[in-house]
């Protein structure tokens, strides 16, 4: 047989044909049953294709303050994204823009992984653009191929780190959250409140977002409105006004000793609202919105000095002397000692009980005292035998009746709790021996186990600044004052203690620099041992102000990480905060000249100012 | 019918070469569709105008082409294979990516032109193919004969792997088939040549493959008869050996050509990734319907949901917007192109002709069938544009040389 006779030829043809026919056939099969009997399934997926039902973002509910101060507004922001295209024309076009963007090669590398992860995807290059990058970017827009510019509404917070971490920060909504049930109905990439007020009220702040229909195309590109379905309009969050007095805050971050570390609340006598919630160092929360760069959050996050803490909720010290207070309540209301009895063991430095000699902090001793003069002098052996006197299960029990072991309830999320025995049975379980007598004496001082925030100081100060009894701190407040915990004290054993904390800003008083001109000042120090730098104490001072002749209207309280003094470092805040919100309140020019120690540093005469 | 004496004038064969031409207008309609885009691109827009140019130099080349002796063909297989070998060679070195196929290095620039040397290659190593298959008066009867036209196609097609460009490395493998299968190779031969192809895709599995080796060792011995021992063991060891690569060899292919072998075996593994070609395209042919949306109005299309709509999906084009009567026209129409260029060589005056058109009708064969097929998930993306369909300048015109090269050789003078 010859290779290329006509027989073989036409064998081969009639073979090449039948292959032919039957691979187009099979092909033709495949268009039909895609194209005739799937049509509609593919109709419906093409449709959805290009239809988007967009959020229109609901504008969060702005935050004023007590006289109706901005505090959290939205502005409008800009988003920076680059449609698809090569990885290295992306790479162009990013190393172009690095400069008005700020783009590190690090977070170019970042941006690129992402559009590799999704090449038919717009990438996202700034959350958070600012007008002068977006002009900047708009003004060479020729150089700049395939860049979005895309505006919607963005946080800004007015006062930055000064109110952060009461008002807190919005980003967008985690996968973590996204699983929980409170936000059911959220979307992802929806803005929620992270911290602070924006967490606590996210669900009155955050409003309705809004649906638009559009036809989109591959790249999210709107190519035009769809008609076939109504928008659904936006229901706008609601606005909240704060019992904070945004220049009283303000004011603290300008007082505060530039290079230390603390917190400041203070709380309204009244009606328990917040008025001022500070702690130092603060972070940015404008910085969070739009996403934070990841460099600033790990800083943030490594940052010894712990920024993101919110020392005023979350900061648990030993509350030291300023306990003493509390002592003196519990004591007054057991009745287990009258207020102008002089205690049996006078001061010499220390007494002795059982095998151990306890000390005061003063050496030389302080005498005998009665209850005002022992607050006055922060005596601790009056205080040791008060301790004796109301016993350690009594004390243990109305620690925890007063919530020394419980959070307050502020309406801002996360707050610590306590650290205060919760009963007898807790040096058992913890030291593995039984409470003995003797615990009941460093309890009476402060010691031992016990720790609080400032946040539950300045409530159980606001207790005795009131009638005994204090609410729940609330930031915003509400028209019904929550019940709190009561001291359960007569009004004339109130004005005994009250007596006693005005000592100690008088004459022979340790804080007799703070005291001010127009004000009835009273207050308590305390210095707290840490773990961290046993030389450096912290520095308490808790305080009640109001007008003389009144009753407390502002209780403040202070601590200052590593302040040593009580007296001199945290007392001067506790004063020029008290001074600036009642010269305010009572409409008495400000001055930054307050205290006596101020006033005498700077040679000025203080008419008030008494000498022994 | 003045048309008619023209091409009898030049003795050119009227149905091929008139089914191409309108193919090729056709080609340019689409192409002008695929620019009609609700936000217009730079890339698409406009482009049916350089086609059309591109389609009248091809045909200029045709008429210059198809007036050529037929011997000159045979004389210029061995130069212009060469020629093809060191162009592909410089595209390894050299090479670029262009348009929509940014990631093969399949281009090179010359005098401010691009152009692509596979397409040359694929003609030229028909030409070489057919001359040294046409040499001979005998069919090949054993493996051993097959080593040498093997060898002919393997060149060119290890260079283009190089770039790498699958797509066209698979028309290499079918031009090489046909080719033997026109010189009278027998089919179970041409399956033995093949299978250590169907090894590398077996091994994913050991017992598949395992299985597989069973079944070769079983088909080998039946078909004792007409092999060498030494042929026998080439080709077990061959199978072995391609299962044995097919891992490492696995892992040496480009990220993206490892996905969308993925996708194709589940297209839904990766939706807006390496999926989405796939996945955009179907639904846009499956939303054409029997009827389409209607020329320019294809949404998948206008919303650019579709990517590479001007090259590589053109059919994807055809299928939504002018729906399943409109696809299965286009297959008509590739259909009779085919069975024509097998009747022209089936009729062919002398073994080269035959050779040279069969060899093209493999290669465009492959082409329709990798093409379409991909766009509706039959085969793996592997980016080959459709014959006379796509956008491309030197695509066109090496289609249109084949095409004169097959009307020429066809006359036998």
């Amino acid at each position: 047989m010859r290779t290329y006779d006509a027989e073989a030829r036409r064998l081969r043809a009639r073979g090449a044909l039948v292959a032919t026919v039957v691979l187009l056939g099979v092909l033709v099969l495949g268009f039909f049953r895609v194209q005739v009997l799937r049509s509609s399934s593919y109709r419906l997926r093409s449709d959805s294709n290009r239809l988007r039902a967009l959020p229109i973002p609901a504008p969060r509910g702005a935050l004023f303050d007590r006289h109706g101060r901005l505090i959290a507004e939205n502005v409008p922001g800009y988003a920076i994204s680059l449609l698809p295209a090569p990885v290295d024309s992306l790479r162009a076009t990013l190393q172009a823009l690095a400069p008005p963007l700020a783009l590190t090669a690090a977070r170019i590398d970042v941006i690129l992984a992402g559009a590799r992860r999704y090449p038919h995807q717009p990438v996202l290059v700034e959350g958070d653009a600012s007008f002068e990058q977006v002009s900047a970017v708009e003004e060479r827009r020729v150089e700049f191929p395939g860049v979005l510019i895309e505006m919607g509404p963005k946080r800004r917070y007015v006062a930055g780190p000064t109110t952060a971490h009461v008002t807190g920060y919005v980003s967008e909504v985690s996968d973590q959250e996204l699983a929980r049930p409170e936000f059911e109905g959220y979307s992802p990439g929806q803005i929620v409140g992270k911290e602070g007020i924006e967490r606590q009220y996210e669900s009155l702040l955050q409003g309705r977002p809004g649906v638009r229909y559009v036809e989109v195309d591959a790249l999210g590109r709107i190519v035009g409105a769809f008609q076939g379905r109504p928008e659904l309009s936006a229901v706008p969050g609601q606005p909240l006004r704060l019992s904070l007095d945004l220049e009283l805050q303000q004011w603290i971050d300008r007082i505060f000793p530039d290079t230390m570390r603390g917190a400041v609340v203070a709380l309204n006598a009244e009606d328990g609202g917040v008025l001022a919630l500070y702690s130092r160092p603060s972070f940015d929360p404008n910085d969070f919105v739009g996403g934070i760069d990841a460099d600033l959050w790990t800083g943030l996050n490594a940052d010894p000095a712990r920024p993101l803490l919110n020392r005023a909720l979350n900061g648990v010290y030993p509350p030291g002397s300023t306990f003493k207070i509390a002592t003196a309540g519990i004591a007054l209301a057991r009745g287990v000692v009258a207020p102008d009895e002089y205690m049996s063991i006078p001061c010499r430095g220390g007494m002795q009980f059982g095998n151990r000699y306890f000390r005061c902090w003063r050496p030389g001793g302080h005498g005998y005292l009665t209850l005002a003069d022992a607050i006055r002098d922060s005596c601790d052996v009056y205080f040791y035998q008060l301790g004796l006197r109301i016993g350690l299960e009594p004390l243990v029990e109305a620690g925890n009746r007063l919530g020394f072991r419980g959070r307050c309830g502020i309406d801002l999320p996360g707050e610590s709790a306590g650290l205060y025995p919760e009963d007898l049975g807790y040096w058992k379980r913890r030291f593995g021996y039984d409470g003995t007598p003797a615990e009941a004496l460093s309890m009476a001082i402060g010691q031992g186990p016990n720790a609080q925030t400032p946040l539950k100081m300045a409530q159980f100060f606001l207790a005795v600044a009131r009638d005994g009894t204090a609410p729940p701190p609330r930031v915003v407040v509400t028209d019904s004052v929550e019940p709190g915990f009561t001291l359960d004290i007569s009004p004339e054993n109130l004005e005994w203690l009250r007596e006693g904390m005005r000592r100690v800003l008088r004459p022979g008083g340790t804080a007799y620099l703070s005291s001010l001109e127009h004000w009835d000042l009273m207050g308590k120090t305390g210095t707290s041992q840490n773990s961290q730098d046993p030389e450096r104490d912290h520095a308490w001072f808790v305080g009640l102000a109001g007008p003389r002749g009144g009753d407390p209207e502002i209780v403040v309280a202070v601590i200052v990480e590593f302040g040593l003094s009580g007296s001199g470092v945290a007392a001067p805040i506790v004063a020029k905060t008290a001074d600036f919100y009642l010269r305010r309140k009572h409409g008495i020019p400000v001055d930054t000249m307050q205290t006596l120690g101020e006033h005498l540093r700077a040679g000025r005469p203080a008419r008030w100012a008494v000498w022994r | 019918m003045a048309l008619r004496a023209a091409f009898e004038k030049w003795s050119l064969d009227a149905p091929l070469v008139g089914a191409v031409i309108v193919l090729a207008l056709f080609g340019v309609a689409m192409i002008y569709s695929a620019g009609q885009l609700e936000v217009p691109s730079s890339v698409t827009y406009g482009i049916w105008k350089k086609q059309l140019v591109w389609l009248l130099l091809a045909l200029m080349a045709f008429t210059v082409v198809a007036r050529v002796p037929v011997r000159w063909f045979e004389w210029a297989a061995w130069p212009a294979y060469g020629l093809a070998l060191v162009l592909l060679g410089l595209t390894v070195v050299m090479g670029s990516g262009q348009g929509t196929a940014q990631g093969v290095r399949s281009w090179l620039s010359f005098a401010g032109l691009q152009f692509q040397p596979s397409e040359f290659a694929k003609l030229a190593t028909i030409l070489a193919l057919a001359r040294l298959l046409s040499a001979r008066q005998d069919l090949p009867a054993t493996l051993r004969e097959l080593i040498a036209p093997a060898l002919i196609v393997g060149l060119p097609l290890g260079l283009v792997i190089l770039q790498p460009d699958l797509g066209t490395a698979l028309v290499f493998v079918a031009i090489l088939f046909a080719g033997l299968y026109w010189a009278g190779a027998p089919i179970g031969m041409l399956a033995l040549l093949a299978s250590p192809g169907a090894g590398l895709i077996l091994s994913f599995d050991a017992r598949v493959f395992a299985a597989y080796i069973v079944l070769l060792v079983g088909f080998v011995y039946l078909y004792r008869y007409r092999l060498y021992l030494i042929e026998t063991v080439a080709v077990i060891l061959a199978n072995l050996a391609a299962g044995t690569v097919a891992e490492p060899l696995w892992n040496s292919l480009e990220p993206y050509q490892r996905a969308r072998l993925l996708v194709f075996l589940d297209p839904g593994a990766d939706p807006k990734g390496a999926g989405w070609h796939l996945i955009q395209s179907q639904v846009a042919i499956g939303s054409g319907g029997l009827l389409g949306k209607g020329f320019t109005l294809g949404t998948q299309k206008r919303y650019a949901f579709l990517p590479e709509q001007h090259t590589d999906f053109i059919f994807s084009v055809v299928g939504e917007e002018l729906g399943f009567l409109g696809t299965l026209i286009t297959v008509l129409a590739f259909a009779f192109i085919l069975r024509r260029l097998v009747r022209m060589a089936e009729l062919a005056p002398e073994p080269f002709a035959g050779l040279v058109l069969f060899g093209i009708f493999g290669a465009w064969f492959a082409h329709v069938l990798i093409n379409v097929g991909m766009t509706i998930g039959f085969l793996p993306i592997t980016g080959l544009p459709l014959t006379f369909l796509s956008y491309g300048g030197s695509f066109l015109l090496m289609s249109f040389m084949a095409l004169a090269i097959s009307v020429r050789v066809a006359t036998g003078d």
